[in-house]
């Protein structure tokens, strides 16, 4: 077909159905000359949405949302179908994209102070956005439905039936039952593939719309605090004179970053490849360990750092407050200065909200909190000998579950305090009330060991620390 | 084109028609959405509300089991859905404690419900999440967990032990 018959059969669908007359003048607004690479992130969002979208519908093609056969079609998706471990990469990746830049996005729009006026609504929408995909994440990890599925979403019922009143009710929606079982993960699947992606393209679209609306937002300048008695005009006036085309002056920065976005998506699926699967969904099955994707493991290590009285508190206060505290945010504020030189608060809370989050990832990561069960027994160059009552000793705090808790010379758990120099630090007695009678968040074990056994694991932790007490005793003295 | 504009002052008995049809399409889209959404409503929630009653299941002949230490069992759970498979198994911790006499308790732990691990020699439930431990009575020894583990009971029938299937122990908040 010659370039002038499909120009003419171009023109008549134009004419039919409007593409010129409402879409290209959305691409084309006036967007500020001065909204350069600062400006990516929202549409990076956009991009790794697409991504999740096209993914999801591909695997949904094989995935069986219920009972047995899901962990076999996720077995079949990540073994055999052609290309399924790619795909069940980029959606994994995709995710972690999506939420990683859907609050960098917040994080930029909060230094800027986007969210002051007009552009209240924006902000508020993109909070309830946030929200659902955190939500999404998290069903997204529950769809993965292996045992490590299987106990997350036990503790989350488990969680929600600490709501007061309406707890046992929640807990047994979210379970699909009073126990996990067939009825669950489909559930799970209705959410993560109808509820919610319907939730997020309708905010996206009162998102995309605000935008228009009110359009994109110059940098902000020390000289200019928003003021909503003449904003609106002085915008229009500054678009009017300076702006410039969103296509394609604008958009060629969001169009790089997006592909470096989905080629760092591509790569990680090609060389790090999908999550590996959990043993399968057996809730009888007591070797798990359940933890959430990283995105999650802040939070986990909150809750999991807490006094144990607080937890319901914040177990239920924490989203609520969040989302509260954030949603509202543009009506606690929404003129006067935006530029971040003249919010040292904002700086402030950002750095710090960045801080505590790394530190609380790798805390998750790390869990000090849960016992170590696959500690070794202690090597004889820890011991010191390798027979005779001391090496026995040793061998008890195995047996005898010490060292899943304790640890000695880098062998052994952290949930309690590190033994390697008791032995300076504690009598004899001390020791023997300790481990009789237990203490804080340590059981007795009085009637579990035997005068024997006590007292070789005593006479074993009393050497611990002495030997180089006894070097230092004798260097000191002249 | 219709060039005609309308009047711009309807008489009175126009305006109320226009309100009486206002007012009847809300009313029947209201309807319409009571129609749709109720019997799916409904549906969602059966579940909570529908429980299903507790059955008795076989977990191994009496002479199986020595007087002595927790072994694990697994048992189906009283699914109403036929293709759970291995999703609507149940397990439980159960010790022969005389010669006709059982003790079992849920895996759950009490805290936030996640397996807990019998370990033998110092005769301890511990769980891997946080760190909560149990005596081997299931009373709380150490750790968050803020209540025993859950018992379950259990009978001998015909030389048969039966533990009989229990909803996963939820910790509820009381408001007094």
């Amino acid at each position: 077909m010659s370039n002038n018959s499909l120009t003419r059969i171009w023109n008549w669908i134009d004419n039919r159905i409007g593409f010129s007359d409402y879409i290209v003048p959305l691409m084309v607004h006036l967007v500020p000359d001065n909204a350069r690479w600062w400006y990516i992130f929202g549409s990076a969002t956009l991009c790794a949405f697409i991504v999740q979208v096209v993914t999801g519908i591909s695997l949904a093609m094989f995935y069986v949302p219920g009972g047995e056969d899901t962990y076999q079609s996720l077995q079949y998706i990540t073994n055999t179908a052609p290309l399924g471990s790619l795909v069940r990469g980029l959606h994994y990746y995709g995710a972690s994209a999506m939420v990683m830049l859907a609050v960098i996005h917040m994080v930029q729009v909060y230094m800027h102070a986007t969210y002051k006026y007009p552009r209240e609504m924006n902000w508020m929408s993109g909070v309830v956005l946030l929200f659902v995909v955190l939500g999404m994440a998290f069903t997204g990890q529950l769809l993965r439905w292996d045992a490590n599925g299987v106990w997350s979403v036990t503790v989350a019922a488990e969680m929600a039936g600490r709501t007061p009143i309406v707890g046992p009710t929640l807990a047994h929606f979210i379970l699909g039952g009073e126990t996990v079982g067939g009825a669950t993960i489909t559930r799970f699947f209705a959410m993560h593939v109808f509820i919610m992606p319907a939730m997020i393209f309708a905010g996206i679209g009162l998102h995309m719309l605000l935008i228009m609306r009110h359009g994109i937002s110059e940098m902000p300048d020390t000289n200019q605090p928003v003021d909503p008695e003449t904003y609106k005009a002085a915008y229009e006036e500054r678009i009017q004179k300076t702006g410039v085309p969103f296509w394609p002056d604008a958009i060629w920065r969001d169009m790089i970053f997006s592909t470096l976005i989905v080629g760092v998506i591509l790569a990680c699926s090609i060389f790090v490849g999908p999550p590996a699967l959990d043993p399968p969904p057996n809730p009888s099955s007591i070797n798990a360990n359940p933890l959430p994707d990283w995105y999650f493991l802040w939070y986990f290590a909150v809750l999991s750092l807490l006094p144990p009285q607080l937890e319901t508190f914040v177990i239920l206060g924490v989203p609520i407050v969040g989302f509260v505290v954030l949603f509202f945010l543009p009506l606690l504020s929404n003129k006067g200065h935006r530029a971040p030189s003249k919010r040292p608060w904002a700086g402030g809370t950002v750095i710090f909200g960045s801080v505590a989050f790394i530190v609380l990832t790798i805390y998750g990561y790390k869990k000090p909190w849960s016992p170590d069960f696959g500690v070794k027994e202690l090597p004889a160059s820890i011991v010191g000998t390798d027979h005779g009552p001391l090496a026995e000793g040793a061998k008890l705090m195995h047996i005898k579950g010490c060292l899943y808790c304790h640890d000695i010379g880098g062998y052994g758990g952290h949930r309690g305090p590190e033994l390697t120099e008791i032995g300076k630090l504690l009598t004899r007695d001390d020791i023997i009330i300790r481990i009789n009678n237990g203490g804080h968040n340590m059981p007795a074990f009085a009637s579990s060991m035997s005068a024997v056994e006590l007292n070789l694991i005593v006479d074993f932790l009393l050497t611990r620390g002495v030997e180089q007490k006894k070097n230092e005793q004798q260097s000191a003295t002249p | 084109m219709n060039n005609q504009q309308p009047p711009t002052d309807p008489p009175c008995c126009q305006q109320q028609r226009r309100t009486f049809l206002t007012r009847f399409s809300i009313g029947l889209s209201a309807i319409i959405g009571f129609i749709i959404a109720l019997p799916g409503i409904g549906f969602v929630l059966a579940p909570v509300f529908k429980k299903p009653k507790a059955k008795w299941r076989t977990v191994g002949k009496l002479a199986d089991f020595k007087v002595g230490g927790f072994v694990l069992v697994q048992y189906e759970d009283p699914s109403p859905v036929s293709w759970a498979g291995v999703t609507a198994t149940a397990g439980a911790w159960l010790r022969r404690t005389n010669e006709s006499e059982f003790i079992a308790f849920s895996i759950n732990c009490r805290h936030l419900g996640c397996p807990v691990r019998w370990v033998d020699d110092p005769r301890l439930f511990m769980c891997p999440c946080h760190g909560g431990v149990y005596y081997e009575d299931g009373t709380v020894a150490a750790g968050p967990p803020p209540e025993p583990l859950e018992r379950l009971n259990v009978r001998i029938r015909n030389g048969l032990v039966e533990i009989e299937t229990a909803p996963t122990p939820l910790t509820l908040t009381t408001l007094t």
